[in-house]
């Protein structure tokens, strides 16, 4: 199967030269993205609507915290970026070396950003309740609400794009999977990555707890 | 699956390890300046624009480079990248002139 070499539609094995299962991402990814922005703007939109919304996060540990989380993912895109260019180059252990330590930077995110839900449930914020005060009034609930939702949903797919790399770890270790099928993989845990440099501004950067004035 | 279906398809190396160290650092370094905005204590509206901006060249940047997306055909491109543009637009059209309400009708709190 020579996909590339091909004019630029192969009779359907060779989209604009690229093999389905990537088209077939790249479509998913589309989806994908638009759930996202309608979650960022849901968020944006209620936190526009409230007079009451809070301003939790300190420079540190919450803004030290969820930087640390950026450069993991950042760093986790590149070594998923070498790992495609190792199996595309057929070097099966470096490939599989980097693909592990990709999801490395995954499991490491997805444990640090619990360590951050923990920290906002002992402070009392939930998905339904909210202690932080505004101005001696009681802060908005669907703080939490937003929060957790938007984060969660992203977490959700970290912890998934972790499993899938486990497992073409496994496969392409094997010969079970093949280059493409690592790009492909690469490609789901680059948007993830592309989500959070969203997620990180909108909800950690313009809450920071200084003294603003509105 | 059997053995002969797992060659992969034939490719072009894309790109180089300079290439890819150097927009990791512009994406570490473009983070850096989100970091400093938000402790510049800037205006809320400023912040925002500003940090949507940078976003979107950070997310440009993964697109192009990580994705790869700069070393395909113009025609995934096309496939891909209007139609999100089109559909947000159309999001933003319902959305926009009911936050310009809000704005009018409350104190903001941003």
């Amino acid at each position: 199967m020579d996909a590339v070499a091909g004019p630029a539609w192969g009779g359907g094995v060779a989209p604009f030269t690229a093999n389905t299962k990537k088209l077939g991402m790249w479509l998913f990814l589309l989806s994908d993205s638009l759930t996202f922005s309608t979650a960022i703007l849901a968020y944006a939109y209620v936190r526009l609507a409230s007079s009451s919304w809070p301003r939790p996060f300190e420079i540190y540990p919450a803004i030290a915290n969820a930087t640390f989380l950026t450069i993991i993912l950042l760093s986790s895109s590149l070594t998923m970026v070498f790992a495609v260019a190792a199996a595309h180059r057929d070097e099966v252990r470096k490939a599989v070396v980097y693909i592990i330590l990709t999801a490395i930077g995954g499991a490491a995110f997805v444990i640090l950003h619990l360590g951050e839900w923990f920290r906002l449930f002992a402070e009392g914020v939930t998905p339904w309740s909210n202690q932080f005060t505004v101005n001696g009034q009681p802060g908005d609930p669907l703080f939490g609400g937003t929060f957790f939702g938007l984060t969660g949903l992203h977490m959700l797919h970290v912890s998934i794009g972790v499993i899938y790399l486990c497992i073409m770890a496994y496969g392409f270790g094997r010969r079970k999977f093949n280059a493409d099928h690592v790009e492909v993989s690469g490609l789901y845990w680059h948007f993830v990555d592309l989500v959070w440099m969203f997620i990180f501004p909108m909800v950690y950067l313009m809450s920071v707890n200084l003294n603003v004035k509105s | 699956m059997s053995t002969h279906e797992i060659a992969a398809t034939t490719h072009h190396e894309v790109g180089t390890k300079k290439l890819f160290m150097w927009v990791w650092f512009w994406l570490l370094a473009l983070t850096g300046i989100e970091v400093l905005l938000a402790y510049l204590r800037l205006e809320p509206h400023a912040m925002l624009i500003l940090l949507v901006g940078l976003s979107l060249i950070k997310s440009a940047l993964i697109v192009a480079y990580f994705m790869h997306m700069r070393f395909e055909k113009i025609g995934l491109f096309l496939v891909i990248v209007p139609s999100l543009v089109f559909c947000l637009i159309m999001i933003l059209i319902f959305v926009f002139p009911d936050s310009v309400r809000i704005v009018n009708m409350q104190t903001i709190h941003m």
